[in-house]
């Protein structure tokens, strides 16, 4: 026997995730479900030494009608036996606090036919609400096995592994469905099972409402579905109404045999005293806007010094790798490309670590449920939804992540609009770009005593990202047009602790599918435009160095050596390039060198400063940004003879920085996201053209 | 008198569930425990007075005033 499909199926906040952990520890992987692009939670659990299993970790569901994209994952696999992560055993956790609302789950995939065991989890809160369970009771009237757990210490995972094992030999079913359709639909149950060669009945009534989702039925198959709606004139939402409020009578009648609730009734708990302070007109936003300064503090703070600490040991490994190594092409690929670009990546870890971990802290507690609810209504004005927010400031870190995180958004265009603005929101890798040139142009004052001219310039730009991502969002809302209703129905978890070593595994996740993500694409891109920029046609490369070397026989070594590299620059691939696009960017005040940079950052941003560097032939200094930033302010321009880099164009060209689509892993994850390079393609040209018109008239105004 | 809605409620005030009128969002509302004949507390407002926070089933819901106005109440 191979091993056995372990599927964890509960309501959101019912403690499956802590359940999952519990038992996989440090033996799990993330990864894709076949075909659709939901994150797979996996990971192995040894029950005994012959019973090793696969754990699935499916996304959280109030029922097996699905509202969201990650939902309908939930009913493909469980109403699919032949899908590779149908469950043996399903573990239906349920929040024994709540039991009336997550019971309506546990009887719909029992219904289905999946061999099931309830694991009553959060009996603690339970207790701490006077109510008592009855779990005996509870598993002779639902006729399956039943489990007490508490899955955030492990109690309870002893019986859960005796059950596990048991339902894996001897299946244990319950003796009848809990609602059976074909009570109510019999000849239309009777015709789908005989048609489709099915056994349950409750099995049939899915085919029937959702076949349309079902990603395992072929057009054929939907259109014989359509059939028989037709000839029995069924109403499917009406049934479904029906169900659910039969399903919910049933359960009344279980909840009331076995559950004793004793709580003194209208007593509020601390959840609702909290949420008068966090919900509350004026100290609500108050405080978010104190946690969201938190949130920056800690992303452009805190994380400065482990940046550093990377940054320091990319170079010295460089320097490592060009000392033992031969000099010669491979050895330059290997450090100016590669490790350049891969360095590039790795100095955004702790950013990106950093805004996760608060975010999963806030997710954790339960915060940011409040948070959905207190911005829904302003949100709801730009076309997006209170669940937007969680994506938009995590676009603050890193758009990738970001743009995975509007799973959860119920509405297709809701969720659309989200993923298409999020990358106006300045992301980690437009700082450096930032720092520089506001450098260069803004005076580093004291403006009231209190804040530093150049910081509120920084803010400036965020906040310009901010509100270009809510314009951007608006104009959106006004072109998509969409008959499907927006909605915003919200479950708000009580008050908990954060679980740190689901904290911990959840911004390891985040980190490593970044760096795997993103690094992929730009570890690509750094290869290529190393090759652009270290090849030219013909031998005009060699040329232009020995013309170099003719000329400037009194210069030092060092300052020869970066003349040559950067007159080889311009007699290279990549320098034909800026050249070529010259005229197209002229407008905005930038000239071919900048044009270069432009180009190589489409990779990714961050590549800007480090060509710019390269470009203005500046060796390795120890303090690049200081040395950059005087090499820049020496720049003359050509024409005027005046400095190059005026007011004008380094606003210009941080005005480009702040819209420009600069990102080929944003572009990718997309495209992965909506399924199709329509919109990646929209997203790239309506960002570029904002850049481009802007940058332009901040040129042409300033100058 | 015409209909109430739950988006009529105030801060405190309970209600009985009666019905919906519109048929897909309460296949939504259903799911989430808020069935005819369930009692519904209105607990809270957000900030701007939508979306609204209620107490129904035992746990804490919050929706659009929009969705709330579809659910009728005695």
């Amino acid at each position: 026997m191979s091993s056995p499909v372990i599927a964890l199926v509960g309501n959101p906040n019912a403690g499956k995730s802590s359940l999952f952990n519990q038992l996989t520890g440090l033996r799990q992987k993330t990864g894709n479900f076949p075909g659709v692009t939901v994150d797979k939670k996996s990971g192995t659990w040894a029950i005994d030494s012959q019973t090793v299993t696969t754990v699935v970790d499916l996304p959280g569901v109030y029922s097996i009608y699905p509202k969201s994209l990650d939902e309908q994952l939930v009913t493909d696999i469980l109403a699919n036996p032949a899908h590779p992560d149908y469950p043996d055993v399903a573990i239906v956790v349920v929040d024994a606090s709540n039991l009336h609302r997550n019971l309506l789950l546990f009887t719909q995939v029992a219904d289905l036919g999946v061999p099931v065991i309830l694991a009553l989890n959060m009996l603690d809160v339970a207790r701490q609400q006077a109510k008592e369970v009855n779990a005996v009771r509870l598993a002779m009237r639902l006729g399956v096995p039943v489990v007490r757990i508490n899955a955030r210490t492990g109690e309870g995972i002893d019986q859960l592994k005796k059950a596990v094992l048991g339902q894996l030999h001897e299946p244990v079913r319950q003796g009848k469905l809990f609602f059976d359709p074909a009570e109510e639909a019999t000849e239309l149950i009777t015709d789908t099972k005989a048609q489709y060669q099915l056994k349950n009945n409750y099995l049939a009534l899915q085919y029937i409402i959702q076949h349309d989702g079902f990603t395992f039925l072929n057009r054929q198959q939907q259109v014989g579905l359509d059939a028989i709606i037709d000839k029995y004139q069924f109403s499917e939402p009406t049934f479904q109404a029906g169900e659910t409020i039969t399903r919910y009578k049933r359960i009344a009648t279980v909840v009331a045999e076995t559950v004793t609730d004793q709580r003194p009734a209208n007593q509020s708990t601390w959840t609702q005293k909290l949420d008068r302070i966090l919900l509350h007109p004026i100290w609500g936003y108050a405080i978010f806007g104190f946690v969201l300064l938190l949130i920056f503090q800690a992303i452009f703070a805190w994380a400065q010094p482990f940046m550093d600490a990377i940054d320091a040991g990319v170079a010295w490994l460089n320097g490592q790798l060009k000392e033992s190594l031969p000099a010669g092409p491979l050895t330059d690929l290997l450090t100016d490309g590669i490790l350049a670009g891969v360095g590039g990546i790795l100095v955004f870890i702790p950013q990106i670590a950093f805004l996760f971990l608060l975010v999963a802290l806030l997710e954790e507690s339960g915060y940011m449920s409040r948070v959905m609810v207190i911005m829904d209504r302003i949100m709801r004005k730009f076309g997006l939804n209170g669940r937007s927010v969680v994506p938009l400031i995590s676009g603050v870190a890193c758009a990738v992540p970001a743009i995975m995180a509007t799973r959860s958004i119920g509405t297709r265009r809701d969720r659309l609009i989200t993923i298409l603005v999020t990358p106006l929101m300045s992301c980690s890798a437009r700082l450096p770009i930032y720092t520089i040139l506001i450098a260069l142009v803004v005076p580093s004052r004291r403006v009231l005593g209190l804040f530093n001219l150049q910081g509120l310039a920084l803010m400036g730009l965020y906040l310009l990202g901010l509100f270009s991502a809510l314009l951007a969002a608006y104009a959106l809302k006004l072109v998509l047009r969409s008959k499907e209703r927006s909605f915003f129905i919200m479950e708000l978890p009580t008050f908990k602790l954060p679980r740190w070593n689901h904290v911990g595994l959840t911004v390891w996740e985040s980190v490593r599918s970044f760096v795997w993500e993103a690094g992929r694409v730009i570890l690509a891109i750094s290869i290529i435009l190393w090759v652009l920029a270290s090849y030219g046609p013909g031998d005009s490369m060699q040329q232009a160095e020995n013309q170099t070397r003719r000329q400037n026989p009194a210069l030092t070594t060092d300052a020869l050596e970066n003349l040559v590299a950067s007159e080889r620059l311009e007699a290279s691939y990549a320098g034909h390039f800026g050249h070529f696009i010259e005229p197209v960017i002229r407008p905005l005040g930038y000239d071919w060198k900048i044009g270069i940079a432009l180009i190589s950052s489409f990779a990714a941003r961050e590549v800007f400063v480090g060509t710019m560097a390269t470009i203005y032939s500046i060796g390795t200094g120890d303090d690049e940004g200081v040395t950059i930033r005087e090499r820049l302010l020496q720049e003359r321009n050509p024409e005027t003879g005046g400095p190059m880099y005026t007011p004008a164009l380094a606003w210009s060209l941080l005005i480009f920085y702040v819209f420009a689509m600069m990102c080929m892993s944003t572009l990718a994850a997309t495209q992965r996201e909506t399924k199709s390079w329509k919109w990646p393609m929209v997203q790239l040209v309506y960002m570029m053209a904002l850049a481009y018109v802007t940058a332009f008239a901040t040129y042409q105004f300033m100058q | 008198m015409s209909k109430r809605s739950v988006a009529d409620l105030k801060i405190g005030e309970r209600a009985t569930i009666q019905s919906f009128d519109n048929q897909l969002m309460s296949l939504k509302l259903l799911e989430m425990g808020c069935l005819p004949g369930a009692e519904i507390c209105l607990s809270g407002k957000a900030p701007l007075g939508d979306p609204i926070c209620l107490n129904v089933s035992g746990y804490c819901l919050a929706m659009r005033k929009s969705e709330a106005a579809t659910i009728f109440v005695d």
